[in-house]
């Protein structure tokens, strides 16, 4: 799977998961307010990418995932 | 003590999704019960239970929503939609006015099962997700139904084993008739899929008769085998008297009376006297004589002993008074937590349209059913009192009175 390829999966079940447009998930827009997540939903977005991607996101980690770009990066250098 | 009506009734069955449905069904002795392949590839002893669809919500409820409803209480947000609709009462309403809901679940199987095949898989909890937590308590269902309605009177589940859903509607009105609460959403849910009636069906407890699947549930019949396990939700919306002819509300029948006992002895079989405590009680507190129900729906579930010490209870209690008396779960199975509320409904559109449908199956009478007036099909009757029992395992029994308006 290419870098692009990768992004385009993440977009995909992202979008659907959380029922908001692809189109808004911009590199730089910010992942908890375009998803609308919540401390609550933010643990389905764990199990999401732990479940497409086979990545598991220690806790520790999500407070640097702030925006799309960040999450792809952090995903192709495991995922990939 | 003040008069408690109802004023509003939802339903999401195996005998249909709409009132006009289910009414169409019970008149035609419909049966809602099917094989379902997945059981027997489970290990089931009998893959037979009441066909139920599971609604999609994505048009009503957000996605945050959604994660929090299981199965069942998927069903109880159907019915209780179609309740307030009748009875009136609309979102804005509801963010004025403290209203109460009391709903029959005694389980939430599904989301503990697969909340525990993920930790045991993956070994992290956080991959439960986070709607596993709410899914899996027993108080599903009223979590959900009070958050999404906004409902802010009393929130409580009541698991009473197979007659929670008779509780519930039994407590909202004593609740209303002391003065503490004005409405309540009453009801009943229970869930359809296999994990919660796998251990079930491993104390045999139901009919393995696959080869006919609607000639399987068949109360008070001398060739009963055992239960078909069924479910959906039902909800009925009481409201006290002059507040629902303030407000205009549409009056559809009165509680008039409210039994309950237990039994005390046996897990899972019950006797004689408790049932027949809990129908006394009822009448009693109902104020009426006993020759005024024109109708009972009994609890009857198909199963041999069950179905027998019932009879042998109404018996004791109507003697050879001839009010007829059928099971509806001849056409919709065992639905357990929800079947105390769906009961009152079945009955409710009977007393409605002034029929009473049949006991299904009923071709052979036992010693005990023989004493009783059972029709095996359809009879054209005008009554106005209904009783409907409920009966559960440990021994909890409930019986409830409601009279025509």
């Amino acid at each position: 799977m290419t870098q692009q390829e990768l992004i385009t999966k993440i977009n995909t079940v992202l979008a659907e998961e959380f029922e908001v447009d692809a189109a808004v998930m911009t590199p730089e827009a910010n992942i908890k307010q375009t998803l609308a997540l919540d401390s609550l939903s933010l643990v389905d977005l764990v199990a999401l990418i732990d479940g497409e991607f086979g990545v598991k996101i220690p806790t520790a980690d999500l407070p640097q995932l702030t925006t799309f770009q960040r999450l792809y990066d952090y995903l192709g250098e495991r995922a990939l | 003590m003040k008069r408690v009506v109802i004023t509003g009734l939802g339903i999401w069955s195996c005998l249909g999704k709409t009132l006009d449905e289910v009414r169409e069904s019970l008149y035609t002795g419909r049966s809602g019960i099917v094989l379902d392949p997945v059981r027997k590839q489970m290990g089931f002893r009998s893959a037979l239970t009441g066909y139920v669809e599971v609604p999609e919500l994505k048009q009503a409820l957000s996605r945050a929503q959604r994660t929090f409803m299981p199965e069942q209480a998927k069903y109880a947000y159907c019915a209780t939609e179609q309740a307030l609709r009748q009875a009136g009462i609309d979102a804005d309403w509801l963010d004025k006015n403290e209203v109460g809901l009391l709903y029959g679940n005694d389980s939430s199987a599904e989301p503990v099962v697969r909340s525990t095949d993920k930790i045991r898989e993956k070994g992290d909890t956080t991959l439960c997700g986070s709607g596993a937590i709410f899914q899996s308590m027993n108080s599903t269902v009223t979590m959900n139904l009070g958050t999404i309605f906004h409902l802010r009177g009393i929130n409580l589940t009541v698991s009473g084993a197979c007659a929670s859903g008779a509780h519930a509607i039994g407590l909202g009105a004593l609740l209303i008739q002391n003065g503490l609460q004005d409405t309540v959403v009453c009801g009943g849910a229970q869930e359809v899929n296999p994990y919660a009636v796998a251990s079930f069906d491993g104390i045999s407890a139901f009919s393995v008769r696959e080869e006919a699947p609607a000639k399987a549930s068949r109360p008070f019949d001398r060739d009963r085998d055992g239960l078909v396990p069924s479910g959906g939700a039902a909800t009925v919306i009481l409201e006290e008297y002059k507040h629902a002819v303030r407000r205009g509300a549409p009056i559809l029948a009165e509680v008039l009376g409210y039994g309950f006992s237990a039994n005390g002895d046996h897990m899972s079989s019950p006797n004689i006297d408790g049932p027949a405590r809990s129908l006394r009680m009822a009448i009693e507190r109902a104020g009426i004589d006993r020759r005024e129900i024109g109708y009972l729906n009994a609890h009857a579930t198909s199963t041999r002993v069950g179905d027998s010490r019932e009879a042998q209870a109404i018996y004791e209690v109507f003697g050879d008074q001839p009010t007829e008396v059928t099971s509806t779960k001849g056409q919709t199975g065992h639905e357990m937590w929800m079947a105390g509320a769906s009961e009152v409904i079945y009955s409710l559109l009977m007393m409605k349209n002034d029929f009473i449908a049949p006991n299904l199956n009923f071709e052979n009478p036992d010693e005990d059913s023989a004493r009783l007036l059972i029709p095996a099909q359809r009879v054209a009757k005008h009554f106005d009192t209904f009783l409907s029992n409920s009966f559960g395992f440990g021994g909890t029994n409930a019986s409830l009175i409601i009279r025509n308006l």
